[in-house]
Parts: structure tokens; C-alpha cells; sequence
């Protein structure tokens, strides 16, 4: 009959505007800058460079090889390597960036940096509130702010960063065993050699020494 | 001192203009009572509007304007300091004399329509013996105020929204006026104090208002829908809808040309509303003969805001009627339905009290509805497309 | 005759003039229009309620928008004009406008019983205008509605004309 979708229609209307009042799911507005909406876990906005540790220098895990700068597609990224050498997460010495730069008003997101790198050091954050009224350095963001801890990856992306630290962790791992069997092997090298001079009569002095590189060894 | 309640504004009236000489006496009362007028209307207009956007919003899921007061409620102040802050931009070619003219024709054309309407017991502006004549008169020269905003802007697009404005004003007069007939020859005279005196009679405690009859309320809804096509409300606002024509017929006007455009509009609903309250809803009479404490004068308004709810509700739900559709439902529909009314109007009042007039009023409009809107509403199966060439 | 009146009346006047002289064709018939409420408001001076509203309802709702419609469909209103707005055979125009005062100042002085200064009290409330229309002059209304009928459909078959050519 005509005129029975239009009060269908209204019906439909009034179940809004009276459920707004009540449920949630009626009034999907969230107010925004005293509110935020919750954002899903896989949101990506801009890049950052994971840390481990409390010591953003001594921890940052980037190593300056410069493929997420060749990889990126506008060409945001800008580093410099630095002279000497750190320490990184396994112990091995490796050069670190001196200056990492990603101008983020030329960033378009598109998180090939992150799928590149080889060291699981720069990922994507969530923020996305960083306007700013500086307009020539404001959104060029240098390595001290592109810097964010680990925990700070864990809040942010869970998953992503759980598998990440269970892959280093197992890297990690695997290398503390080839150390420790280097360890070994050559541990068992000196106790052999130390053994052999030991039956040598004539080397007094090469056993003080012997004994008291076993002694360090030890 | 129910009574004082009621009058009270009468009463009001009458202490002030008590202080004037004699001579100047009953011209005070007419200033006093126009002051009145127009200082109560435009609040409703406000609050309309308020109500309007929070309304919507709510209906759309979303919150409407919370940040201006608590709730919001005092957006309408910070719309007003916009729209007479802003600047009043006149286009180079536009014919400023009549550019200027058509917002103030159309405010004072859509003020007068308010003196005719009686708000309480004894509390109309003018009674006029044909005063229903005088608000149809002067809800038709609104369309000569659209038609001048629409030409004197110069711009083509405007024009056309004046011209599809004006030509869905005219199609759906006839509909507003002859459903308005069947109230007149029910009631017997044309004055709207004497139909909504006519309604305010009660039997076993509900009141005789029309809408309780089979011919009023088929009356009442047909209004409705030809009172929502006359004041350009949606779903009928193709004239003046955003997504179509920028903003229609007052696309060229900004600031406080743009306001009074948007006060005469929503003047109209409340004109409108108004109206209808008084012809079908019993004006001023309460809905129980025992209500009948409450001061006339707030039955009256919480009908009209009723109506307006109803408005607003209807904008929220329905999406718009394209021009070709609307004029078919007026002329192919509507005005068919409107005769009827009048045929089975004038059944009900020759048959006599009791309740086969009752039955067969019912039926006769019922099942020509359903006939009619089955055959007359029909999707057209349109064969292979037509061309017609300009001449 | 007070005050109101010569005001009506000088408001109808200038209107009037307005409608010949001016350029602009659209600004024409608005004028024409403040004509037409001028008419209504003389109508109403004289207690005539049904006759000054309706004048209002069908002249100024209606009337003036069809004539604004007319300029505007027939490109009356493009073309501005150049020459003066008197037209060359201003002398003929005048002797039929003379011819034609003449004839309606005797209709209307024929009818009149008396002078119009005894206006006495409105004698044709609306009711005795629906009961006349009813009952006196019930054959000239249906000779207008068979007229308005006709105009109607004639306006509709006369839009429709291209559809005729057309293969169904």
C-alpha cells in the first residue's frame, strides 16, 4: 500500500533518535579532541627507530646501511653514517647513524622502509596528530625524535612486536651458541695445547704462563 | 485564576494600554500586540532550529552542536553573530533593488500570515470574517518573493531553482486550499476563530477536532504533505537542497540576506503548522475536556512545536523527491484525493449523526486510497527512450 | 475617501506608470504587481473581504507569476530596449485608451444606484457571494469552469505537441 515504506522509514528514524540516548552503538560519534576513537592495531602513519634498553643511543638498533633511504619511494629519508663504532644487540660492533631524517610532510606511508630493512630497526607508529605552525624544520623529523623504545613498540603493535623480539631473541640465541661453542672449542684448544707443554720438561716458564692463561680462562 | 492564566496576556495588553489616552487606545492595542508577535515567533524560530539540528543529529547517529552552551543550546545566538558578522556579497551584474527587496518581502509577507491565527481564547491579532482567505493570500505571494530572489541574482542556475520553487508553490496550492475547503464547509464560515470555537466542544471527554473524523484526517495528511511542498521543506526541497542546485534560488545571497531567507522559511513552517493546528488539530482547545486548566495559549504552541517535531522527523527519514515526481504525486494524486475528500466531506455532513456515516466515509476514502495509490503511483514501464528536440 | 485612499490609490498609480515606463521587462511586471496589491487594498477600503483577499490569492500568487513566466520563456526580457519606451503610433494608442476609460466610466456610473458616498455597511459577506454564485449566477460559473477547462486542456495538448509525431 502506498505509503507504508515512508512509516517504515519513520519508525526506523525514531529507533535512532530515541536509542542515540541509550546505547552506543546508536550514536557512533566519538568527540574528538577529548576523545579519540580506538585505532586498529595495524594502523600506520609515520616511520620511528626502535631502541632497546633505556639508552636511546647506546640501544638503537638501525645500522646506517642506507637500503630503507634507496628503497623509499619519495626519497624522505636522509642519513648519515657515523665515524666510529657501537655495540650492537649480539655484541658485534657496528657503525651507527650519526644523522637519520625523515621529512614526514614527504613521507606517504607506504611502509616499504620497514619491509626492507634488514635489522628490524625503523617501524611504523600510530601517532598522527603532529601539525605544527613551524613551517620550515617543524615536520622534518631528525633521529632523537624518530627514537622510540621498544616497550613503546610493544604498546602500540603487540603482535608485531612480540614475533620481532622472539626473531632477535632466536638470532640472539643462535649466536651466543656459535660464540659459546667458539668459546668451547677454543677452550678445549688450550687446555690441549696447555696440556701438550705441560709434558715439555724444559718449559717452566711456558707453563706459568699456560696455568695462568687457564687460570684466566677459567 | 485559571482564567487570569489563560488571559494573561490579554489581560497584559490591557493594563499597559490602560495608561494611554483614550483616542490612542485600541491602535496601542494592535502595536502592543504585534510586538508580541513578533518577538514570540522568532523565538520558536530559534528554538526550531535548534531543535532541528539536534534532531537530525540524533536521527543520523551523530551528536548535533554541543559545544556553544551546555548541550548547545545557545548555537542559535552564535548563528545569528555569524550570519550579521559576515560579509554581504551582491554579485556585479545583480539588480540590487530587487536582490535587496526579495528577503524582506518574503519576511514581511510570511509575518502577516501570524496575524490571522488565534494563539488562545479571545487572543487573535485580527478577526477578519475571511480570514483564512487573508493567510492563503498571503502564503501565496511568498512565491512572488522567490521568483525575485531567483531573477536578481543573474545567475542561471538560481533562476532555475526559482522557477522549479515556484512552479512546485503553484502545483501544490490547490491541494493546500482545497483540503482546507472541507473545513470551511464542515464549520460553515471562513473565520478561524469561529472553526477552532466549533472544535473546542467535547463528548464523553474527547474534543471534536477534525482530525477525529474519517474526511479530516485524510484533510489533515493531505495538508501536510502540501503545506511540507509550500514551504520548500524537505522531502520536497529540490529547490533549495545542497547536493542539487548549491543552495537554489538564494545561492547568491550571504550574510543577513541569507538569514532572513532562512528566518522566512522556517516562519513558513511555523505559519504553516499554525494553521494546520488551527484548521485540524483544534487550535487552542485541550485534548481532554478535563486538561482544560492549562492555559489555551501553551496547547496552542505545543501543538505547533508537535507539528514541527513532525517536520523535522519526516527530513530526517525521507531522501528527496526529484521535480517530476513531485509534480506527479500533486497533480495525479493528490488533487484527486483532495476532491474525494470533498465529496465524502460533504456525505458525512448530509447523512446524518450516527455511525453509518462513520462506515462509509471510512471505506469510500480508504478504499479509493488504496486503489488509487496502487493504479495512480504505479512504476511506469517505460518502453524504448523517446527524444524531444527544442524547437 | 481619507487619507488611506489617496495613498492606495497614488501607490496604484505609480505602479501602474512603473509597468509602462520602465526598461527593464521583469521590473515591468513587478510593478504590475504592487498595481495588483494596490487594487486589493482599494477593494478591501471598501469591506469587500472576499473580493480584496481573492484579488491578492489569484492576482499577485498567481497572475504575476504567469506573466513573469511569459517574459521569461519568450525571451522578452533579453532584449533590452534600445529605442525610447514610447512606441512610434503613440497617437492611435491614446484614443483607444480614451475610448476605452469612456466605456468603462459609463458601465460604472450606469450601475451605481447612488453616489459613492453612501457606502453604508458591506452588503455582500461571503457567505451571500457563495449562495449568489450558488444560485443566481450558477450558469455564468459553469460557463467559466467549462472555459478554464478548456484552457487547461488546451494548454496540455498544445506542450504535447511534439509527442504526437512520434511512433508509438
Amino acid at each position: 500500500m502506498l505509503g507504508e515504506g515512508i512509516l517504515k522509514g519513520l519508525s526506523e528514524t525514531a529507533k535512532n533518535f530515541a536509542g542515540s540516548f541509550v546505547s552506543k552503538e546508536r550514536l557512533t560519534t566519538v568527540e574528538y579532541p577529548e576523545e579519540r576513537a580506538p585505532l586498529p592495531e595495524a594502523t600506520r602513519v609515520f616511520p620511528f627507530l626502535v631502541y632497546d634498553g633505556s639508552d636511546w643511543q647506546a640501544g638503537m638498533r638501525c645500522v646506517a646501511c642506507q637500503i630503507c633511504e634507496k628503497e623509499c619511494p619519495p626519497k624522505c629519508i636522509y642519513i648519515e653514517k657515523s665515524k666510529d663504532k657501537k655495540p650492537d644487540y649480539v655484541g658485534k660492533m657496528q657503525i651507527y647513524p650519526a644523522r637519520f631524517e625523515i621529512d614526514v610532510s614527504v613521507c606517504m606511508s607506504c611502509q616499504i622502509c620497514v619491509e626492507v630493512c634488514p635489522f628490524e630497526a625503523i617501524k611504523m607508529d600510530s601517532e598522527f596528530e603532529l601539525s605544527t605552525d613551524d613551517r620550515f624544520g617543524g615536520l622534518l623529523h631528525d633521529r632523537k625524535r624518530l627514537a622510540k623504545s621498544n616497550e613503546y613498540y610493544h604498546s602500540i603493535h603487540p603482535t608485531e612486536a612480540a614475533e620481532v623480539d622472539a626473531r632477535l631473541a632466536e638470532e640472539k640465541a643462535k649466536v651466543e651458541a656459535k660464540a659459546k661453542a667458539a668459546a668451547e672449542a677454543a677452550a678445549a684448544k688450550a687446555t690441549a695445547s696447555a696440556k701438550a707443554a705441560e709434558v715439555a720438561p724444559a718449559a717452566n716458564a711456558a707453563s706459568k704462563p699456560a696455568g695462568g692463561a687457564e687460570e684466566s680462562k677459567a | 485564576m485559571i482564567e487570569k492564566a489563560d488571559q494573561i496576556f490579554i489581560l497584559l495588553r490591557n493594563w499597559i494600554v490602560g495608561f494611554l489616552p483614550a483616542g490612542w487606545q485600541t491602535a496601542a492595542g494592535v502595536v502592543l500586540g504585534v510586538i508580541g508577535i513578533i518577538a514570540v515567533f522568532p523565538a520558536l524560530f530559534a528554538i526550531s532550529v535548534l531543535l532541528e539540528r539536534k534532531g537530525l543529529g540524533r536521527m543520523q547517529n551523530r551528536l548535533g552542536p554541543n559545544r556553544v552552551g551546555p548541550f548547545g543550546i545557545l548555537q542559535p545566538i552564535a548563528d545569528a553573530i555569524k550570519s550579521l558578522t559576515k560579509e554581504d556579497v551582491v554579485p556585479l551584474n545583480a539588480d540590487r533593488i530587487v536582490h535587496f527587496l526579495a528577503p524582506v518581502y518574503l519576511v514581511v509577507v510570511a509575518f502577516m500570515g501570524f496575524a490571522v491565527l488565534p494563539i488562545g481564547r479571545n487572543m487573535v491579532l485580527v478577526d477578519i470574517d475571511a480570514s483564512l482567505l487573508f493567510y492563503f493570500a498571503m502564503g501565496a505571494s511568498t512565491e512572488v518573493s522567490i521568483f525575485m530572489a531567483g531573477w536578481s541574482s543573474r545567475n542561471k542556475y538560481s533562476l532555475l531553482g526559482a522557477m522549479r520553487a515556484v512552479a512546485q508553490m503553484i502545483s501544490y496550492e490547490v491541494p493546500l486550499l482545497m483540503s482546507s475547503v472541507v473545513i470551511v464547509m464542515a464549520t460553515g464560515s471562513l473565520s478561524l476563530v469561529k472553526i477552532v470555537e466549533t472544535q473546542n466542544q467535547y463528548t464523553w471527554g474527547l474534543p471534536h477536532w477534525n482530525i477525529f473524523t474519517p474526511w479530516g484526517l485524510a484533510g489533515f495528511v493531505m495538508y501536510a504533505i502540501a503545506g511540507t511542498a509550500e514551504t520548500n521543506r524537505s522531502p520536497f526541497d529540490l529547490p533549495e537542497g545542497e547536493s542539487e542546485l548549491v543552495a537554489g534560488y538564494f545561492t547568491e545571497y550571504s550574510g543577513f540576506k541569507f538569514a532572513l531567507f532562512f528566518l522566512g522559511e522556517y516562519l513558513g513552517m511555523l505559519s504553516i503548522s499554525g494553521l494546520g493546528t488551527t484548521l485540524f488539530l483544534g487550535g487552542w482547545s485541550a485534548p481532554l475536556a478535563a486538561l482544560n486548566w492549562v492555559p489555551s495559549w501553551i496547547w496552542f504552541f505545543s501543538k505547533v512545536m508537535l507539528s514541527i517535531v513532525v517536520f523535522i522527523w519526516v527530513r530526517g527519514t525521507l531522501p528527496r523527491l526529484r521535480q517530476d515526481q513531485l509534480m506527479n504525486f500533486a497533480w495525479k494524486f493528490v488533487i484527486p484525493m483532495t476532491l474525494l475528500n470533498l465529496f465524502v466531506a460533504a456525505l458525512w455532513r448530509f447523512m446524518g449523526e450516527g455511525w453509518l456515516r462513520w462506515v462509509v466515509c471510512s471505506s469510500l476514502l480508504i478504499l479509493v486510497y488504496v486503489v488509487a495509490g496502487r493504479t495512480g503511483m504505479r512504476r511506469k514501464n517505460f518502453g524504448p527512450r523517446s527524444y524531444r528536440y527544442a524547437e | 475617501m481619507g487619507f488611506p485612499f489617496w495613498i492606495v490609490a497614488a501607490l496604484t498609480i505609480a505602479g501602474g506608470m512603473a509597468a509602462i515606463l520602465l526598461r527593464n521587462l521583469v521590473h515591468c511586471a513587478l510593478a504590475l504587481t504592487i498595481a495588483f496589491a494596490g487594487l486589493a487594498l482599494l477593494f478591501l477600503q471598501l469591506d469587500a473581504q472576499f473580493a480584496g483577499f481573492v484579488q491578492i490569492l489569484v492576482y499577485v500568487g498567481a497572475v504575476a507569476i504567469l506573466v513573469v513566466f511569459a517574459i521569461l520563456l519568450t525571451r522578452g526580457a533579453e532584449t533590452p530596449k534600445t529605442e525610447g519606451v514610447f512606441s512610434k503610433t503613440w497617437a492611435a494608442g491614446l484614443v483607444i485608451a480614451a475610448a476605452v476609460f469612456a466605456v468603462l466610466a459609463w458601465a460604472v456610473l450606469q450601475s451605481l444606484p447612488g453616489l459613492p458616498h453612501e457606502t453604508g455597511t458591506a452588503t455582500a459577506s461571503v457567505q451571500q457571494i457563495g449562495a449568489a454564485l450558488m444560485g443566481r449566477y450558477v450558469l455564468p460559473l459553469e460557463i467559466v469552469a467549462s472555459l478554464l477547462t478548456a484552457a487547461l486542456i488546451g494548454a496540455v495538448i498544445v506542450a504535447l505537441h511534439e509527442k504526437k509525431e512520434e511512433a508509438k
